[in-house]
């Protein structure tokens, strides 16, 4: 494949926000590559996913427990089911190094994750770091910075 | 002033042999007679040493509702003082740590003062001359919690003169953060990064008590530590040895059996631990080099019987929890009847290998993140358990499993996993340490 143009790079960062918002989770995932992870930082500029906690820092056997899990029928703390909504800047593009197959956007955004009466709102960064294999995007990372990262919070069920 | 101010008799009524009245959760006023009896009563956890390490140093957290301040004076002591001005009562920090230099200045009016909270300078001080100065609750600085001590890096606090002295409140309990510190080959335990901070709305008791719940793991978490297995067993057919992710979730669906064996200990103040035998700990890979450190630290024997010591949660009364074999702990922090704070901190054996604390903090993450899995099967117990508890038509909780009345008499001792008679020594404690200053 040719390397994508930046319209492809924000086109699919806007397509896994709504795949999300539409609970199209296995679609999601194969947005993942194999070794992709999906990362969110406790820390305010946190480098260090390993030897430093995180909020998630999951790679593709985690995000698929999760995905399972919200469709189980004894998962309690989604009877009845969050919903979500994501609100994207567009994407900007921070990086494209042809020669190494990597991309990386940096998106801000806001998140509504809601369920019976309660609704929390979320502001973030997400950075993409993506790249392609056999002609597809795929996602190598996903980081979110949450804006309150180190704040005192609710339960986030879903997928900034 | 409603039914429960200065009515010992009542909030005793409130525990009975095998439950416990719902206003122990869901009661304004018994909140705040906790803040104000129970939280004073009592050592409560404050913070750990390695948080401040250097003359200055201070950490900002709270006890009951109460704002205060671990702080590292110039004399190498750790002091706890109230963080408020004594003169117009504002906090003299807000940020969660840092360092005062050699003296806290109050960023109101300038007053300052030493780190251990006396008092050093006032601006314009011939302002306060002939006006008996010297007399106010001002001139004595910033309050000091009185009762503090540091065992082991672990600084507790007991604010109120009423109540057991340290070592008779903890006791034999104290083994537990023992085990925690032997583990590393230093004797030595680290602060390693920021909490994790997670609100519940709930009682922050029932956090406490779902510690020494058995009977849950497998139905609560059945979907998510259940479909962790299933999920691994699917992409990864065949597959003996578990990725740590799973190596941690697995055991949550441990059977009853396993459980029932693992044992409980009860200790005297409403102190009490699970996994006496073994426990869901017990069975992660080993780490290449670390038994070999031990070893050169403490000889053969004793490392092996600090290693096979795998207590599941330790719970002291009134809300601070440990995980041994994994070097993490949680403070429940009450901020109402019905909300809670959860913080998670993880710490860093000295002196082990690395991938030791990588497991605490995968384990932190995967467990007690405001994101995890796991937290939100148990959230969703604790809230419903809130709103439940509004039904009038039974106002009690039952901790009745394996109860034997020959306990009453017993503040020792070890018994099956799945007994709820640390539930039962918690609310004695609970009751006790209500009412002795009420």
């Amino acid at each position: 494949m040719t390397a994508p143009t930046d319209q492809e790079l924000i086109g699919f960062v806007l397509h896994e926000a709504r795949l999300i918002d539409q609970h199209r989770f296995e679609e999601w995932l194969d947005l993942f590559a194999d070794d992709g992870f999906y990362w969110m930082p406790l820390e305010w500029g946190q480098t260090d996913p390993r030897l430093a906690t995180s909020l998630m820092y999951e790679d593709k056997l985690l995000l698929r427990i999760r995905v399972e899990r919200l469709k189980s029928n004894r998962t309690f703390s989604q009877k009845p089911k969050s919903r979500c909504h994501h609100v994207l800047q567009v994407p900007q593009i921070d990086k494209r190094d042809e020669a190494a197959n990597e991309y990386v956007t940096w998106t801000p955004m806001h998140y509504v994750e809601t369920r019976l009466d309660e609704q929390d709102l979320y502001a973030a960064w997400a950075t993409h770091t993506l790249t392609t294999v056999d002609g597809t995007l795929k996602i190598k990372l996903k980081r979110v910075d949450l804006v309150n990262c180190d704040a005192a919070l609710r339960s986030i069920q879903l997928f900034l | 002033m409603g039914q429960y101010h200065g009515n010992a008799a009542a909030v005793r009524d409130l525990v009975r042999e095998t439950k416990v009245h719902r206003d122990v959760y869901v009661d304004q006023e018994i909140f705040d007679l906790e803040m104000e009896h129970l939280f004073a009563n009592t050592w409560i956890y404050v913070g750990h040493d390695s948080q401040v390490p250097s003359p200055g140093d201070y950490f900002g957290t709270s006890i009951g509702k109460q704002p205060v301040l671990l702080v590292r004076h110039t004399d190498g002591e750790v002091y706890v003082l109230y963080n408020r001005c004594p003169h117009k009562g504002t906090r003299i920090t807000i940020d969660t740590c840092g360092n005062a230099g050699k003296f806290f200045r109050c960023p109101y009016h300038a007053w300052s003062f030493k780190t251990d909270g006396s008092l050093l300078a006032i601006p314009l001080r011939k302002g306060y001359e002939h006006t008996g100065l010297e007399e106010s609750e001002a001139y004595k600085g910033i309050p000091r919690v009185r009762h503090v001590k540091n065992y082991r890096g672990f600084v507790f606090a007991k604010m109120s003169d009423v109540g057991p002295d340290f070592d008779d409140y903890f006791g034999e309990s104290l083994s537990s953060i023992d085990n925690m510190v032997d583990r590393s080959p230093a004797g030595r335990l680290e602060v390693a990064g920021a909490p994790l901070r997670h609100t519940f709305n709930c009682n922050w008791k029932m956090l406490v008590e779902n510690l020494t719940d058995t009977c849950h793991p497998m139905v609560a978490h059945e979907s998510s530590a259940g479909t962790a297995v299933e999920v691994w067993k699917k992409m990864f057919p065949g597959a003996n040895k578990k990725p740590p992710a799973v190596e941690i979730f697995a055991p949550f669906m441990s059977s009853y059996e396993a459980f029932e064996k693992m044992g409980i200990r009860v200790w005297r103040n409403g102190h009490g631990h699970t996994g006496v035998h073994h426990s869901i700990h017990s069975d992660y890979s080993s780490v290449p080099g670390y038994f070999e450190k031990m070893v050169a630290a403490y000889g053969e024997a004793r490392a092996k019987a600090i290693l096979d010591e795998s207590r599941h949660n330790t719970s002291y009364f009134p809300n601070f929890t440990i995980k041994g074999p994994i070097q993490a702990i949680r403070l429940f922090k009450p901020i109402a009847p019905n909300r809670t704070l959860a913080e998670s901190w993880t710490f860093r054996l000295v002196e082990a290998p690395e991938q030791l604390l990588e497991r605490t903090i995968t384990y932190s993450r995967l467990i007690n993140a405001p994101t995890s899995v796991v937290a939100h099967d148990d959230l969703e117990m604790y809230e419903r358990a809130q709103e439940g508890l509004l039904v009038d038509a039974n106002p009690w909780v039952n901790i009745q499993r394996l109860y034997d009345p020959a306990e009453m008499e017993q503040e020792t001792a070890v018994v099956n996993g799945t007994s709820e008679w640390q539930m039962r020594n918690q609310f004695r404690a609970w009751s006790k340490f209500m009412t002795m200053s009420l």
